[in-house]
């Protein structure tokens, strides 16, 4: 394969830097929102001091990280302390990699996708650097040497495996129904469709309706799901301020403290991109990205606005939602995830491969299949458990009280 | 030289120096650190055969999922250091020697092998990509029994922890 320095190795470098730049100013954006939002939600008004509407707060804030003590306490174990930050950072800067932020457009005759890489097991390489994310978490608890991290750590453990299992589930009815007509093929220069990459995921959006109508139930189980990986309350379990202090960080303190919270902020704007390419049509909006003509400088700047707007909306969800649920219960977690999520992803493989084959794949009638066969699975789950606890009630009146099924267990 | 061999020189070293510190390290926690360490340069030599989807599903699996139950109860156990004397001892050290007997002699052949035989020595290994969709389609049809096999025992598998962990709670209650 001949190598041109300028399509192989300048063009990449340059999309890696925006990318990673834009993240790290994603982070500050993040930060000074979530605080404002807060405000907002709670009828105050969130830091408004520093820059016009606060928004240099938080440069003030990563100025004041910067300067404090790095404090390492003599108990932990030292090595696995340090590491701990970036073992959780890394893995959420390097997902964005296989995320398409916007359409392709042709540049002096080099045609650009607006990727970093679109590997042909794109959401399999996600799925796979999700997984490793959990290492930071549990890593940083037990390097602290201190009962509290350590709680959290197990717990983020045992969440983090339990959720895994619907994300990687909740997709494979997208995947499934991910398809491209041939002359989009002839256009992308390739023989046949590869529904593992995220590219032809979002391609194939602009052609058929997207996922989320299609795979509603899917969506929300994986949305849900993905609001466990990120540890964002309501699954904040990992971190529970009023039970474990402030759970596996703890013990930390100054820039390694601000690194835990980047890295939660990043995997915030990752998760979101990532839902906005599988479910919400990624750089699509019926029809607006294709202004000035397919593989112009003007549509590629469009399909990039439509995708960075799509995500903004995406976060504000992530927001808004942290403001107004309260913390599950850690046996509340577990069954929710075991017997809510789990089965709604599973029913939606099911649904959607048996009505592609009797609808002849039909995406209205696998829309509506998917939504009644979930309304149906969380109907029995629901009954089940009201009746499990009707007959539990029964026989522990006779007793004092009612333990805490799984919260023992764990802790 | 080429880019790939000296990735393939990166990851084989990164994969070796983790195999080693696996047994080396005295404390539980760091020896499966670095088992982690040789999976995830195991997946990047799989990059290199061409095999990306044997590569996601070494970190998702063994990386991302077997490994993090170990580490849960390496801590829930709450391991100390081993003691230099209590890592070997009695009938394992007899098992062991044997083992590596095994191994070295392994290593040995398969070394001479390919010393004698230059051609698959020096033969450039295949850089076709194997797609998901082809090893689909061979799982489905010309290892279809070998697939199902393999499915009934991990659903053998799972019916047995269930079982072991439902006639505990029965005693409980």
């Amino acid at each position: 394969m001949e190598i041109n320095i300028l399509e192989h190795i300048i063009i990449p470098i340059i999309k890696i830097l925006f990318i990673a730049h834009l993240l790290i100013i994603g982070v500050m954006a993040m930060i000074w929102s979530e605080r404002r939002v807060s405000g907002w939600i709670q009828d105050r008004l969130g830091p408004n001091r520093v820059g016009p509407q606060g928004l240099l707060q938080p440069i003030a804030d990563g100025i004041k990280f910067l300067f404090k003590e790095d404090l390492i306490p003599n108990h932990v174990d030292k090595p696995l302390y340090v590491l701990a930050p970036a073992m959780l950072l890394i893995p959420a800067m390097i997902t964005i990699a296989v995320v398409p932020f916007g359409s392709a457009i042709t540049i002096a005759g080099i045609d650009i996708p607006l990727q970093i890489a679109d590997l042909n097991i794109g959401i399999l390489y996600i799925l796979a650097i999700t997984s490793l994310g959990v290492y930071g978490v549990v890593i940083g608890a037990w390097a602290s040497n201190n009962k509290y991290s350590l709680l959290g750590g197990l717990r983020s453990s045992a969440q983090m495996i339990s959720y895994e299992l619907t994300l990687g589930l909740g997709i494979i009815g997208v995947l499934m129904l991910t398809d491209l007509p041939e002359e989009m093929l002839t256009k992308l220069g390739v023989d046949a469709v590869n529904p593992l990459s995220l590219r032809h995921i979002a391609y194939s959006q602009g052609v058929y309706p997207w996922n989320i109508f299609v795979h509603f139930p899917a969506f929300l189980a994986f949305t849900t799901a993905m609001f466990a990986e990120t540890n964002r309350l309501p699954f904040d379990l990992a971190e529970a301020e009023q039970e474990l202090v402030a759970g596996y960080h703890t013990e930390y303190s100054s820039m390694k403290f601000a690194i835990f919270f980047m890295a939660e902020y990043m995997n915030m704007i990752v998760g979101s991109a990532v839902i906005v390419t599988l479910f919400l049509g990624g750089w699509h909006f019926f029809g607006l990205e294709n202004i000035g003509g397919e593989g112009s400088i003007l549509s590629g700047l469009i399909s990039f606005t439509i995708f960075f707007i799509k995500t903004g909306i995406f976060l504000f969800v992530f927001i808004w939602v942290r403001w107004s649920l309260p913390r599950f219960r850690y046996d509340q977690l577990m069954n929710f995830g075991w017997k809510f999520l789990l089965p709604v992803a599973l029913t939606s493989i099911v649904v959607t491969g048996t009505l592609f084959i009797a609808t002849n794949g039909n995406r209205l009638w696998i829309g509506l299949g998917n939504l009644v066969a979930a309304f149906i699975v969380v109907a029995i789950v629901a009954g089940m458990l009201a009746l499990d606890n009707n007959s539990k009630s029964d026989t522990q009146s006779t007793h004092t009280a009612a333990p805490l099924r799984g919260l023992d267990a764990v802790e | 030289m080429n880019a790939e061999m000296i990735l393939f020189f990166i990851f084989g070293a990164i994969s070796l120096i983790g195999a080693i510190a696996v047994i080396s390290f005295r404390h539980p926690i760091y020896s499966a650190l670095s088992l982690i360490v040789t999976f995830f340069s195991q997946a990047g030599l799989f990059v290199l055969l061409g095999a990306h989807f044997v590569a996601a599903v070494q970190v998702i699996v063994y990386a991302g999922a077997i490994m993090v139950l170990f580490l849960f109860v390496i801590m829930l156990l709450n391991l100390g250091t081993l003691s230099a004397q209590g890592a070997l001892s009695g009938k394992l050290k007899g098992v062991a020697i044997v083992f590596a007997i095994l191994l070295a002699a392994q290593g040995v052949f398969i070394a001479v092998n390919a010393l004698k035989n230059t051609a698959v020595a020096t033969a450039e290994a295949s850089t076709e990509t194997i797609t998901t969709y082809k090893i689909g389609e061979l799982l489905f049809t010309k290892y279809l029994l070998p697939f199902e096999v393999a499915s009934l025992i991990l659903l053998a598998a799972l019916i047995g922890v269930i079982v072991l962990v439902k006639r505990e709670g029965q005693t409980e209650s």
